[in-house]
């Protein structure tokens, strides 16, 4: 365990990326607490704020910065950034976590059930997982939130979708380590004092997939943030009035030209979540890499 | 060989059938009302309504229509109702009410412009994507090494219609260097499409370089550690040989299969793409579908992409064995 | 004759994550031209180190070289990267220890062989393919016209060695270097790739310079032995004086703990007659290789029938393919035989349900052949040999670690040490926490899988004496499966021979191996290297008449 702490730590951008991962979650959790702070919220109008005349571009500079609001206003509603930014925050890490988090749950207990199973279960859940994998998660996505009613609560939908058909990976992995470990002489001796499948799939194989496991869910995250930022920048993800950074770039689109701090500041944020936990999830693998022991015979 | 090509065929065919199944349960049973929405939910009239209930039998049983469904797929189906009926071709994945329009036909209609752009992409960030990771794993630890490490990093932080929209700014906006991208045939003006491709073929490259240069870095340096490499080099071969020949093959083949699953991210990505420049292909077309919630035109186009996609991987296995022959035996 | 390899005070360190480790330490030996000279040591005694140095092979790696390393009159720490490589394959070839992974899995045989020669010749496309069927041809591969074009993974392993050493030949080199060119392979292979070997120095006149751990295959092949320990020279002498007559401590050490054919065996006393513990009644185990019903099938153990009688050793020894491992493993039921009976006390046990066979578990146990894996490494060495009880519903903590550390010191360890994990172990000491987890529920019958064959030969020799200890400590009955025929003669009170699924011969020790009956078990046992080099040369000769 101390090893692994101490590798990590010399490691500059992974504690860099541990670090902002942290600030943004923290971001993410007192969203509300802050936004009372700067006193706003995420729906007033502020009419006033900005410049009918000029079709609805904010007053001030850099897109209306000031102390009442940090981070200026939205064109045209003059509603605060910091605001929606923060829930936004709130939003795109919720969404990306949970999808997460269905993923690698999904994804173990298929790869693990696959990889103890006999030949015929193991076939049968290998090419359900090939079905799963090979479904393109942004295009099938777009087509069931489009039916999907509005009645049902929208993140917590894509959530769902982005996890329930982004578990292939995991399973292909679990799996794999699965059946290499089922192997080694110690699941055996465990068997040969009598374990059951279930004792020794809990204490000898589960452990030995936490590494890998943890080292492809570090990974996801990133992934599954940059999908919601997608799907809402369609149009199909988080729906107004609930803010997500990627819906904010799509509205932004029409903005670049007279008001670019509205493009900039959520695609700033999506790039910093993004390349934090990627760079976190990168300090993890590296930590964890098993040392490549070739243990030839009699290596001199 | 054949015995590998004919298993790895006959195992796409039956994820496409499945897949093909769970599209149908889910479009065609799931919503409340299906005809309603596949006549379209706002431009829909009484009679049309009706021909569309009446063609899409939902008034019998359940594997008959899947069974109407998947054969259509094949020969080709007719929907009629009293005196007018609509024909659609083999194959045919389905009707646009909406666009009066075998769905087949938009799709194919909007295929160029996509192709256009993921092909040129394509090319970009595989020559790119692969010679960066090799060269970077060659001259380990240099500067050229970490460049690469950032540029990989930056890539796959950002997001493709963010990427999209920074490089329109910049480069269309503030520098005008090139126009706003607007598609323009091959066969009208090969320059032009050339130049309102530029940006888009940047960007696809961009998001998509990283995973390549990652790879190919790492399956260079794990392979120089490999036996085989030792052997070449304690036999007198020259340094280019043993990286040139040896050395490539084993690093580079497991990348064929990584092509072909990425295809899925790649088709993504361009179609996320497209909605940020603008640009008339398949992307533009889903969006709008789903905008319009166009039911046929929706499950034809993931249908097909969805076949591409096993497609594509059993076509990238049959490769890899073809690379290397221990695979066959499997 | 002048020497072809000549090696002054060769130091090389290797840079690793916790330090600098020295490999090789002030290493100085000579190799005269048409001369063998054997390097023999343990594992990391720094031999293998030494292989590559001769042919500059440290070069861009993370080990420095130091001191003065001249072969067929190039030093070759001065040298430039050409120089050096014009020598290596044209003047100067290695054989490896691992053929499959040695050569590459994307090109033929013959390809590679080709392309070596072009590298060294300048021979065109189709001479160097004629020069590849010429030395497969040489070195005993059958219509080598034909496979030429194979690629390694249809070779058996003994047929790649070969083909390595075809590539060497190509291109007649003065000096071969074999890095444990056999350690890998069957016994009878072994011999016959030590026969080419010999045979083609004969004709070639190429100087050997032979690494290996097995002092028996020094002796029978090469003149003069250099035994490593740790970096250092120990010893140095013409084969005869080193390993009949060694005399440093450490040599005579290392001759002691070879398990040898022709030394005395003492037995403990036997209570006679004793009734069988276990029966093994024409068991079958069929595999389906591939697809489960177009595969070919697999015999692997193919009508095997014997008696394991209370309180003996019973030996099982075989080659690879042999089946003596899936026997092992059925009869401990970890697999459950295809057809056959297995009779445990009069318990028939093959098809027993996992439920009732529970209760049973107790009584047979295995040990195992690979000590890494053999020991989960997230848990304590406590945690793995306190398992077993606490599936038995032991859980009171302090009586389990009460049992643990007992445990442990019978089989030579610390008992404070029960909370490290595996790898702060040695091999030979995860073999004995291996061995006390297998204790741990008394077991009636202990199976042992090649326990020390991934062991040093020192530590070999503990842990076969530990074994015998603990056979008559806890009342054992025994069955040792192994390869090494040496080995197997020390242990048993009877041996079982095995070839491909069958039983081919069996009978108590001394008679099996002073008077074998079967072809087989007389091939085996005449292609057993022996440390004294003069019977070496006999037993050659002899294996050459048939």
């Amino acid at each position: 365990m101390r090893l692994l702490w101490n590798r990590f730590r010399a490691d500059r951008s992974a504690v860099f990326g541990a670090v902002v991962a942290g600030l943004l979650v923290l971001l993410a959790i007192t969203a509300p607490l802050l936004t009372a702070l700067e006193g706003q919220d995420t729906t007033s109008f502020h009419n006033d704020l900005v410049d009918s005349a000029r079709g609805g571009v904010p007053l001030g500079g850099f897109g209306g910065i000031s102390p009442q609001h940090w981070f200026g206003v939205e064109p045209q509603t003059g509603r605060d950034l910091f605001a929606r930014i923060a829930e936004g925050a709130q939003v795109s890490l919720l969404v990306a976590i949970c999808a997460t988090l269905v993923e690698v749950l999904l994804g173990v207990a298929v790869g693990l059930l696959a990889g103890l199973s006999g030949k015929l279960v193991d076939a049968l859940l290998s090419r359900v997982t090939d079905i799963a994998i090979a479904f393109p998660v942004t295009v099938f996505s777009l087509a069931l939130l489009a039916i999907v009613p509005e009645t049902f609560p929208r993140p917590l939908l894509v959530a769902v979708v982005i996890g329930v058909f982004g578990w292939g990976g995991t399973a292909r992995i679990t799996r794999a380590q699965a059946l290499s470990l089922r192997t080694r002489d110690f699941v055996a001796a465990a068997r040969l004092s009598g374990a059951s499948g279930w004792r020794v799939a809990r204490r000898e194989i589960l452990p030995g997939l936490a590494a890998p496991v943890i080292t492809y869910g570090a990974l996801l995250l990133p992934t599954n943030l940059i999908a919601e930022a997608g799907l809402s920048f369609l149009g199909v993800g988080v729906r107004p009035p609930t803010s997500s950074w990627g819906q904010m770039l799509s509205s932004a689109t029409t903005w670049f030209r007279s008001d670019p701090v509205y493009v900039l500041l959520p695609a700033f944020m999506v790039f910093l979540t993004v390349l934090s936990f990627t760079l976190f999830g990168e300090g993890v693998r590296i930590a964890l890499d098993p040392r490549s022991t070739r243990l030839s015979r009699k290596a001199a | 060989m054949l015995g590998y090509v004919v298993r790895r065929l006959l195992g796409a065919i039956a994820v496409m059938l499945a897949m093909s199944a769970v599209v149908y349960v889910l479009f065609y049973l799931m919503p409340a009302n299906p005809a309603q929405l596949v006549c379209g939910p706002k431009t829909c009239t009484a009679d049309r309504l009706a021909m569309v209930e009446h063609s899409l039998g939902l008034d019998e049983p359940l594997y008959v229509q899947y069974w109407h469904f998947l054969s259509g797929l094949v020969v080709g189906r007719d929907f009629s109702s009293g005196p007018s009926v609509l024909h659609c071709p083999a194959p045919c994945l389905g009707y646009s009410f909406q666009y009066t329009e075998p769905v087949l036909d938009k799709i194919l209609e909007a295929l160029p412009v996509s192709l256009s752009i993921v092909i040129g992409a394509a090319l970009l960030w595989l020559t790119f994507g692969i010679g960066a990771g090799v060269l970077s794993a060659l001259r380990r630890g240099r500067w050229l090494d970490h460049a690469v490490n950032v540029v990989v990093l930056g890539g796959f932080a950002v997001p493709a219609f963010i990427t999209s929209l920074l490089l329109l700014m910049v480069f269309c906006v503030y520098l005008q260097w090139l126009p706003f991208p607007s598609y323009v045939p091959f066969d009208e003006d090969p320059l032009g499409w050339a130049q309102n491709l530029v940006l888009p073929w940047i960007v696809l490259a961009l998001v998509q370089l990283p995973p390549y240069v990652r790879l190919s870095r790492s399956g260079v340096l794990e392979t120089l550690t490999e036996d085989h490499i030792r052997t070449a080099r304690a036999y007198g071969l020259t340094e280019r040989r043993v990286i040139g020949r040896h050395a490539l093959r084993g690093a580079l083949s497991p990348l064929i299969t990584v092509a072909a699953a990425d295809i899925a991210a790649v088709l993504t990505a361009s179609m996320l793409t497209e909605t940020a420049f603008g640009l008339p292909g398949l992307g533009r077309l889903m969006v709008q579908s789903v905008n319009q919630i166009d039911l046929p035109m929706v499950v034809g186009m993931t249908l097909l992409i969805g076949f591409v996609i096993v497609l594509c991987n059993a076509i990238a296995d049959v490769l890899y064995a073809v690379v290397d022959r221990r695979v066959r035996v499997a | 004759m002048s020497d072809v390899v000549s090696v002054r005070d060769l130091t090389i360190d290797f840079r690793t994550e916790g330090g600098t480790l020295r490999a090789v330490d002030g290493l100085s030996f000579q190799l005269g031209a048409g001369r063998a000279l054997g390097i023999v040591g343990e594992s990391g005694s720094g031999k293998s180190a030494t292989a590559l140095a001769l042919l500059g092979l440290h070069r861009g790696t993370n080990a420095t070289v130091d001191g003065h390393v001249e072969v067929l009159g190039t030093e070759l720490n001065a040298a430039t990267d050409e120089q050096v490589r014009r020598l290596r394959g044209s003047r100067i070839a290695m054989v490896f220890q691992d053929p499959l992974s040695a050569l590459d899995p994307f090109f033929s045989v013959g390809d590679q062989i080709a392309e070596v020669y072009r590298a060294h010749t300048n021979a065109s496309r189709r001479a160097a393919r004629a020069r590849a069927v010429q030395v497969l041809d040489r070195v005993g591969i059958a219509e080598a016209a034909r496979r030429v074009d194979a690629f390694p993974h249809e070779f058996s392993g003994g047929m790649r060695q070969r083909a390595l050493i075809a590539m060497a030949l190509s291109c007649q080199p003065q000096v071969l270097v074999a890095d444990e060119p056999t350690t890998a392979l069957d016994v009878t292979v072994q011999a016959q790739i030590l026969d080419l070997i010999h045979e083609l120095r004969t004709e070639t006149g190429m100087a050997l310079l032979l690494v290996t751990h097995d002092l028996a295959v020094a002796a029978g092949n090469v003149d003069e032995v250099l035994v490593m320990q740790g970096g250092h020279a120990v010893e140095r002498g013409p084969a005869e004086s080193v390993l009949t007559e060694p005399s440093q401590g450490y040599t005579r050490d290392l001759v002691a703990s070879i398990p040898r054919l022709d030394a005395p065996r003492d037995r403990p006393a036997r209570e006679s007659p004793a009734e069988p513990l276990m029966r093994v009644l024409d068991v079958h185990q069929h595999f389906r290789i591939g697809s489960r019903l177009t595969g070919a099938k697999l015999h692997a153990v193919d009508g095997v029938s014997l008696d394991v009688l209370r309180g003996e050793a019973l030996g099982v020894v075989g080659e690879s393919g042999s089946g003596k491992t899936t026997l092992a493993r059925m009869m401990v039921r970890l697999l459950t035989p295809t057809s056959g009976q297995i009779l445990f006390e009069g318990n028939e046990i093959s098809a027993m349900p996992e439920r009732r066979l529970r209760a049973l578990r107790g009584d047979l146990q295995m040990v195992f052949q690979d000590p890494v894996s053999s020991l989960n490494p997230r848990r304590t060495i406590g945690d793995s040999i306190a398992d077993p009880l606490r599936v038995r519903g032991e859980s009171d903590e302090k009586v389990l670690r009460r049992k643990v550390q007992q445990l442990l010191e019978q089989v030579g360890l610390d008992p404070e040490r029960f909370d490290r994990y595996p790898h702060e172990f040695s091999g030979g000491q995860r073999q004995r926490v291996g061995i006390a987890r297998a204790l741990v529920l008394r077991p009636k019958l202990l199976v042992c899988d090649e326990p020390v064959s991934a062991l040093d030969v020192s530590t070999q020799a503990q842990v076969i004496r530990l074994l015998a200890q603990l056979r008559t400590e806890f009342d054992l009955t025994l069955v040792f499966v192994a390869h090494d025929l040496a080995v197997v003669r020390q242990v048993s009170d009877r041996v079982v021979v095995m070839r491909s699924g069958q039983v081919v011969e069996s009978g108590e020790t001394d008679e099996l191996y002073g008077n074998p009956t079967h072809p087989y078990t007389k091939s085996l046992l005449a292609a057993v290297p022996v440390l004294d080099p003069e019977l070496a040369r006999q037993r050659r000769a002899e294996r050459g008449k048939v």
